[in-house]
C-alpha cells in the first residue's frame, strides 16, 4: 500500500506535517499516521494563543484502538485551531492533508521548518 | 515464545489484515476498519476467525461429573445439543476463565466440549486431567484446539447467509443450542452462540477445512478490534480484562455473572462463593457512559465527583453504534446502581460520567 506524501509539505519522523506560507505553518498528521491509527474518534488540541515547542507533544489523537500523542514539528504560537475536529474527528481519516488540518501556528523562527524531513526523506522512512 | 497461527493466516494476509498478538496467537485485528466491520455486524452480517479460542473435549462415563466439578453452572441440566455459559473458578471462588460448555449432539464423535479463552487451553486441559486423577474419575480429556477451527458468523443477516451453505436446520436451533451438519460440504458443528449480541452462529470445523468454510461465508471479514467493540457494547466480559487470577482477581458475582453459579452443585470454589452469593459482593462491575468528551481506557481511575478514588476501568471505547464513550469498571456496590454521578480520570483530567446498566444496546 502506498501513501500520499504531498511534495509541498515538510515532515516529522513521528508522522506530523507542516505547510509553511508567509511565516505561518499549518500542522496535521500524515495519511500514513491516520492509517496506522485506524478510525479516529477523539482529538485533543491546544487553544488559540498556546505556544508550541518543536519536538514536544501538543495534543492527543485517539482512535478506537489506540491513543497517540501528536508532536510539534515547529515552535510558535497557535493562531487558529480546526474546531471541526471536535465533532468530526473522522476528518483526520478522510482528508489528513486538507480538511483534517489541526493547527495554524505563527513561527518563532521562519527557518525552522528547513530542518524537517523533505517529502523524499519521509517517503523513505515509511516505505 | 513463538506465536501460534490460526489455519487461515495466509488467507487473512492476502486480505491485507493487520495482526496482533492475542493470548499467544497472531490474530487478525482489523481488515478494513473497526468501524466498518462493527457496523457490518450490527446492520448486516460479518464473519470472524476465532480459532484462537480453545477446544477441549471430555468423554467417558465420568465426563459430566468431572466437568460439573470444574465449572460453576449445572452441566447435568444440559441435554445433547445444548450449551451453557459458565465460570471456571479456583477454591477461593476467583475466576480463572469463562467458557461455554457444550453437550454435543448424540451422533457427534465426542460427548462434551468446552471452549476456554485464547491461550488457556493448555492450562485448562491440565486442570481437568489433574482433577480427574485426584478423584479417580473415568474420563478422557483431549485438547483439540489445533484440530478445530472456530469461525463465527454474526449479524441480522447471518441466519440467511449460513442457511444457504449448510444442511443443518438453523430454524429449529435455539439460542445456546448446537447441532451437527455440513457447512460448504465440510462436516461441522454449528452452535447458535456468539459474542456480539446479534443473531449468529459459531462453526467448529476441522482445522484443514477452515478455508472452504470461511470462503463460502461471503460477507465482511472482521478482526478482533470489532469483536472487542461489539462485545463491549453488550457488556460481555473479556478474559484477562474484566477478570484475571492475578491482575484482576474477581468472583463471578463481582463480574456480574452470578447467574452462572449454581450453588446446589458441587464445584471447586462453591463454598467460597456461598457467602458471596448470600451477602452480595463488595464491588461490582458496572457500565459507565462518559458525559464529557474523552475515551475511557483500561486502567483509568474512577472517582466520586469529589475526587475520591473508588475504582478503575477494565475496558473502554468509543461505542461505534452509540457514538458515545462507554466503559466497564469495578466500583463499590453502593456506586453500582444506574445513574450514579462519577468521574473517569483521563490523562489527569476528571471527566464527568454516569453509571448505567449493561448492555449498552437494546438487543
Amino acid at each position: 500500500m502506498s501513501f500520499d506524501v504531498p511534495d509541498d509539505l515538510r515532515y516529522l519522523e513521528s508522522h506530523e506535517w507542516v505547510r509553511v506560507a508567509d511565516g505561518t505553518a499549518e500542522i496535521g498528521i500524515t495519511e500514513f499516521a491516520q492509517d496506522e491509527l485506524g478510525d479516529v474518534v477523539f482529538v485533543e488540541l491546544p487553544n488559540e494563543g498556546a505556544t508550541l515547542t518543536a519536538g514536544e507533544d501538543f495534543g492527543v489523537v485517539e482512535s478506537i484502538k489506540a491513543v497517540s500523542d501528536v508532536y510539534a514539528p515547529v515552535s510558535g504560537t497557535v493562531t487558529a485551531v480546526n474546531d471541526r475536529l471536535r465533532d468530526e474527528p473522522e476528518l483526520l481519516n478522510e482528508d489528513p492533508f486538507g480538511e483534517g488540518w489541526m493547527l495554524e501556528v505563527e513561527l518563532d523562527d521562519e527557518s525552522e521548518p528547513d530542518d524537517l524531513l523533505s517529502p523524499a526523506e519521509y517517503r523513505d522512512q515509511i516505505e | 515464545m513463538s506465536l501460534r497461527s490460526p489455519p487461515l493466516s495466509a488467507v487473512h494476509e492476502r486480505a491485507d489484515a493487520s495482526f496482533t498478538d492475542f493470548g499467544g496467537w497472531e490474530m487478525p485485528v482489523e481488515f478494513e476498519s473497526i468501524r466498518v466491520e462493527h457496523e457490518a455486524v450490527r446492520s448486516e452480517v460479518g464473519k470472524f476467525d476465532v480459532s484462537h479460542m480453545g477446544q477441549i473435549t471430555v468423554d467417558g462415563p465420568d465426563a459430566a461429573t468431572l466437568t460439573q466439578r470444574l465449572t460453576t453452572n449445572d452441566v447435568t441440566a444440559l441435554d445433547p445439543g445444548e450449551a451453557q455459559y459458565a465460570a471456571i473458578t479456583n477454591a477461593d471462588g476467583i475466576m480463572l476463565d469463562d467458557t461455554v460448555v457444550y453437550r454435543l449432539p448424540v451422533d457427534a464423535a465426542d460427548e462434551f466440549l468446552f471452549v476456554p479463552n485464547a491461550g488457556h487451553d493448555g492450562e485448562m486441559t491440565e486442570r481437568w486431567l489433574t482433577e480427574r486423577d485426584d478423584r479417580d474419575l473415568d474420563a478422557t480429556v483431549t485438547n483439540r484446539t489445533e484440530e478445530y477451527a472456530m469461525l463465527a458468523v454474526q449479524g441480522p443477516e447471518a441466519p440467511d447467509l449460513l442457511a444457504a451453505e449448510t444442511d443443518a436446520d438453523l430454524r429449529s436451533l435455539s439460542q445456546f443450542e448446537v447441532t451437527d451438519g455440513t457447512v460448504a460440504g465440510v462436516d461441522s458443528l454449528v452452535a447458535r452462540t456468539g459474542y456480539t449480541g446479534e443473531r449468529g452462529f459459531e462453526i467448529l470445523c476441522p482445522w484443514d477445512d477452515a478455508e472452504a468454510v470461511w470462503s463460502a461465508l461471503d460477507c465482511q471479514p472482521c478482526g478482533l478490534g470489532a469483536r472487542d467493540t461489539l462485545r463491549l457494547e453488550m457488556g460481555f466480559l473479556l478474559s484477562g480484562q474484566e477478570f484475571h487470577p492475578v491482575d484482576e482477581p474477581r468472583t463471578p458475582h463481582e463480574a456480574g455473572i452470578g447467574w452462572t453459579v449454581k450453588l446446589d452443585t458441587e464445584f471447586v470454589g462453591r463454598d467460597a462463593l456461598e457467602g458471596v452469593a448470600a451477602d452480595g459482593p463488595e464491588e461490582k462491575l458496572v457500565g459507565i457512559e462518559l458525559v464529557d468528551r474523552g475515551v475511557p481506557r483500561h486502567g483509568y481511575d474512577v472517582t466520586t465527583p469529589d475526587g475520591e478514588a473508588i475504582g478503575h476501568v477494565t475496558s473502554g471505547t468509543m461505542s461505534p453504534t452509540l457514538g458515545k464513550p462507554i466503559a466497564l469498571a469495578y466500583v463499590p456496590a453502593a456506586y453500582a446502581e444506574p445513574d450514579e454521578s462519577v468521574r473517569v480520570v483521563v490523562r489527569g483530567e476528571p471527566k464527568k460520567a454516569r453509571t448505567r446498566s449493561t448492555p449498552f444496546l437494546d438487543r
